[in-house]
């Protein structure tokens, strides 16, 4: 985003600015299409938790910086407890539900993850997974400096990054041998 | 007398402690998958913040602005008729229906703590009111209508200071600033000291530091008004032997009270008791007749969760010989325990375990000041006060070797307490199971390539960089025992008194032989608690960890359990499940022998199942006997109760009394683990900012249980060490406001910020618990500040900087450079 210092366009009459209004949105979440009628303050994040129950996206501090409620909105990851719902009307959301090919099959990242032990609470694992993902899809064979320094968006406090490290670069092995 | 004679002065609690033998083990040793994981990868894990229960209101807290201030009145009329708002509770009308919260310091009707601050403030995020509503938007919303008129007070910020002022007060019933001061000396401290060669002196500050997990703590309450019986969800521990504290705040009966475990994201000690959360969410479902939720965001969390770590002021004095030999050390400590002194002195107590550290000190002396200011107060931190002990310690070492010109390798070894010194009785009179220490170092240097690395440094040296090495060779308590809390308290109208600290399992082999483990205060936090506890079921019913079930019981009716801390876990749960195991095991024992018309002496445990020694063809599979025990009771011996569980508590391995006049603490902490951390870095002096350039971590826990779980504790631990070395703290200004309350500005190392560790183990097992286990979850965070501020001091050592005051940051980095060159 650009920063601008120009003064903001004034509110046109056609705008509904109370707080109270519903606004229509449709959102795609890991392939189903939601359509729902949100406040505009209405974090993405409450939009996930709390009406889709799709619990595995997390908050952690509320304001953007730990990256623990990551998800990927048209692809790119996003915080979502600073993305309000209407700013994802039209959107492919993708969140950690969706990353497992089925029940009984983890994605290789998640099956990584599980082998090189790259969580130990698993509350920052969801973003750390789909960060990993975006990682691996425009670097499929990153250096292990170039994970620390792509995962340096997303906040750990229990493993030192070192097995999730560990995780990435093994699951860019075994995407390769996979072909996936 | 050799590591596995067990000691002989007679202690209060010795657990039954069988010593598996060690060459046929399947699973312990084995760095297996967690089976914790695959929900977790998949989202699917249950955090609190995820449980959804009918008609669920949300509470948030108004929180103080002041540091200091009367409270003169507190108006929610506007609040209370805020759309949505089911109810407000202001802090004087809580303090008219509720008990004051838990407190285990000295003189607790002296600086009370309740849930809501009911007469003033006494740190900026202090609670004053609840608002409940139906929504958290239309809570927080209606938070804001609330007004409160506040008598502003002078703030008290500066401990030192507060400890002589006695005009402005955090508490006016304490009559003082300083909740608790008390100086002990262990042996001829006085005589060591006039007879040593050499005393060195330091003055060291170790900074205000939080665990801040991203979970933060959250409780849901759910009463029932017409049974009375109050059941809170909550990611806090949720121990049945101190669950009644909350239940005392609330006014509901013990037996009416259950604390339900669910899993959390992260603790690092933080979510040891939690007394606020759970409180808050269950007085307002009291009141409001629904279950109510509260989750603390960030802000909550840093500044109303009582989870601030240490914040000393040391003055240290080590006395030895020329040789560099040590004899005696002094610690004097001012600790800014903030508003509320919840568990009292405990964290002294906990550093008073290992005060000497790995080293042969004969005397000791250890005065503290436990001082209150207006701040957020104390709770538990990964280290809970060793970790600063351990700082202090490895600091001095390091500077009477530069002062005697020895390298801190050869001071170190010098003074290492060897191997045949064990058990071996510190000063203070804790007792170290084992250790073998040499090794350690030998293998550290070894990895390190300490030579190596001597001769790259003078290299780079040579070109200008400020390149440094350091070590710490420092000890990881495990297992505490309460006494660390009460040894303080020893008024003689009291009666003397310890606790073992508990642990209890329940175990159950199902009608087709399915094993399910059942825990009691054992919330999952990251520490592996189910996968521990599935290897240990795993290795002595011969299964696979992922076929044990591990149920997580609730407070009530529950066996008693103390959960996590201290890296107790592993060690209880390991003596637990081992005792519990062996009574099922005797049952199916004489279920086996009976039903195969034997004697027992003639059957032999062997791959799951009783067989007939020497005949393969003739055995019993647990199924089979589970089978015997559940459905034929005409099968069973005369006697013999059908089905097959067994409760299982286990005692505190080894606890010894204090002596009366606390010459001698007792054993209170005595599973003792070593390790070893070499770091090499580098110093911009132009910034301050510091880089790992290399790091080696060697540590001996004892028998180890997941290696590759451990490993993970180590290194999480180290990066957290690191944050404390460098980047982390909680500061004030003059005005007792926080500077910092976000993550934008609380700087938790990123992956950029932490370096790749390389491990080693070395193994000396503990005589005194079941398979020889130690524990090590606090272990990285005990050594890395030492080993970090060794090798700053290495790098600056031409500027004649030490690091003196933790964290090194940048901005104080640059700060030392320049006031050495003025």
């Amino acid at each position: 985003m650009t920063a601008t210092h120009e003064p903001a366009a004034p509110v046109g009459t056609d705008v509904d600015t109370d707080p109270a209004t519903l606004h229509p949105i449709t959102i795609t979440v890991n392939g189903t299409e939601h359509r729902l009628r949100v406040e505009g303050r209405r974090l993405l994040v409450d939009v996930l938790r709390q009406d889709l129950r799709l619990t595995g996206t997390r908050t952690g501090c509320d304001q953007g910086v730990c990256g623990v409620c990551t998800v990927r909105l048209d692809g790119r990851t996003v915080r979502s407890c600073i993305t309000l719902a209407v700013q994802a009307d039209g959107a492919d959301v993708r969140t950690i539900e969706g990353v497992a090919p089925d029940a009984s099959t983890l994605h290789p990242i998640q099956q990584a993850f599980w082998e090189k032990q790259g969580l130990q609470c698993g509350f920052c694992t969801p973003g750390m997974v789909l960060r990993v993902q975006e990682i691996l899809e425009e670097n499929p064979t990153p250096t292990r400096a170039q994970v620390r320094e792509g995962i340096s968006s997303n906040l750990c406090r229990c493993t030192g990054y070192q097995f999730i490290v560990d995780a990435a670069i093994e699951a860019a092995a075994q995407m390769a041998e996979d072909g996936s | 007398m050799t590591q596995t004679d067990i000691p002989t002065d007679v202690p209060v609690a010795t657990a039954p402690a069988p010593m598996a033998p060690h060459k046929d083990l399947k699973w312990i040793g084995r760095s297996v998958k967690r089976v914790e994981d695959p929900k977790l990868l998949r989202g699917l894990g249950r955090y609190i913040d995820d449980v959804v229960l009918p008609g669920m209101l949300h509470a948030v807290v108004l929180r103080s602005p002041h540091a200091h201030a009367r409270i003169v009145s507190v108006d929610a009329e506007r609040a209370r008729n805020a759309p949505g708002v089911v109810a407000v509770l202001t802090g004087p009308e809580a303090a008219a229906r509720f008990a004051p919260l838990p407190d285990s310091g000295p003189a607790p009707d002296k600086h009370v703590w309740r849930v809501l601050a009911a007469d003033k403030v006494r740190y900026v995020g202090e609670g004053v009111a609840v608002v409940v509503a139906e929504t958290r938007y239309q809570a927080e919303d209606a938070r804001t209508l609330i007004d409160v008129t506040y008598d502003l007070l002078d703030p008290i910020v500066d401990p030192l200071e507060a400890a002589e002022n006695t005009d402005d007060l955090v508490h006016e019933a304490l009559g003082t600033n300083v909740a608790y001061e008390r100086t002990f000396t262990f042996g001829e401290v006085a005589h060591d000291f006039a007879t040593a060669d050499v005393v060195v002196r330091d003055r060291l500050r170790w900074g205000r530091q939080t665990a801040h997990p991203l979970d933060t703590t959250a409780a849901i309450g759910d009463y029932d008004p017409g049974t009375g019986e109050m059941v809170v969800h909550t990611n806090s521990i949720s121990m049945t032997w101190l669950a009644f504290g909350a239940a005392v705040a609330l006014g509901i009966p013990s037996n009416k009270l259950d604390l339900r475990p669910y899993i959390s994201g992260g603790s690092f000690g933080s979510k040891q008791f939690c007394w606020r959360s759970t409180v808050t969410a269950a007085m307002m479902s009291k009141i409001t007749g629904r279950p109510v939720k509260y989750v603390e965001d960030r802000l909550d969390h840093q500044l109303n969760g009582d989870q601030h770590g240490s914040d000393r002021y040391y003055d240290v004095e080590l006395a030895l010989m020329r040789d560099g030999t040590f004899r005696s050390l002094k610690i004097d400590c001012v600790d800014d325990y903030g508003a509320y002194i919840q568990f009292g002195v405990g964290s002294h107590g906990n550093a008073l375990a290992q005060v000497t550290g790995p080293y042969r000190i004969t005397s000791t002396e250890y005065r503290v000041r436990a001082v209150l200011t207006n701040k957020t107060q104390q709770g538990a931190y990964r280290g809970f006060g060793a970790d600063a002990g351990n700082w202090a310690l490895e600091r001095i070492v390091d500077k009477a070797a530069a002062e005697l010109g020895m390298d801190p390798v050869d001071i170190r070894r010098r003074n290492l307490i060897p191997p045949d010194a064990f058990p071996y009785h510190i000063p203070s009179g804790n007792m170290y199971d084992s250790g073998n220490y040499e090794p350690v170092l030998d293998h550290a240097l070894e990895r390190f390539g300490y030579a190596g690395w001597r001769e790259k440094q003078a290299l780079m040296r040579a070109e200008g960089r400020k390149v440094g090495i350091g070590i710490v060779t420092a000890n990881e308590r495990s297992v505490y025992g309460a006494t660390e809390f009460w040894f303080w308290f020893d008024d003689k109208d009291v009666p003397v008194k310890t606790t073992s600290t508990p642990e209890g399992v329940s175990l159950t082999v199902d009608t087709v032989g399915n094993l399910t483990v059942t825990l009691y205060s054992t919330p999952f936090w990251g520490n592996s608690s189910d996968t521990v506890a599935a290897m240990l079921v795993a290795e002595e019913f011969d299964v696979d960890p992922a076929d044990v079930t591990v149920v997580h019981h609730g407070t009530k009716g529950g066996l008693p359990a103390a959960g996590p801390g201290g890296s107790r876990l592993t060690v209880m749960l390991a003596g637990a499940v081992t005792g519990a195991a062996k009574k099922i095991k005797d049952k199916l024992l004489r279920i086996a022998a009976h039903d195969m018309e034997v004697d027992e002496a003639d059957l032999e445990w062997v791959d799951g199942g009783y067989q007939v020694r020497g005949a393969e063809d003739a055995r019993r599979s647990t199924a089979d006997l589970a089978m015997l025990a559940y459905l034929v009771k005409t099968a069973l011996p005369a006697g013999e109760e059908s089905g097959l569980a067994a409760n299982f508590v286990y005692d505190h391995p080894h606890l010894t009394m204090p002596k009366p006049d606390r010459s001698d603490l007792g054993s209170f902490y005595p599973c003792v683990g070593h390790a070893c951390h070499l770091v090499a870095v580098e110093v911009d002096p132009e910034t301050g900012a510091v880089d790992i350039l290399d790091y080696v971590a060697v540590h001996d826990s004892g028998t180890l249980v997941n290696p590759r779980s451990y490993d993970g504790q180590i290194v999480g631990g180290t990066a957290q060490g690191v944050g404390t070395a460098l980047s982390e703290e909680l500061t004030y200004d003059a005005g007792g406001n926080p500077q910092v309350g976000t993550f934008w500005d609380y700087l938790i190392p990123t992956a950029l910020d932490v370096p790749e560790v390389d491990f080693g183990h070395e193994q000396t097992p503990s005589p005194i618990t079941a398979h020889g286990i130690k524990g090590g979850g606090e272990a990285g965070r005990l050594m890395a500040p030492g080993a970090l501020s060794a090798a700053i001091d290495d790098a600056l050592r031409d500027h004649g900087v030490r690091v003196t005051e933790l964290p090194a940051t940048p901005e104080r980095i640059v700060g030392w450079l320049r006031k050495e060159e003025t």
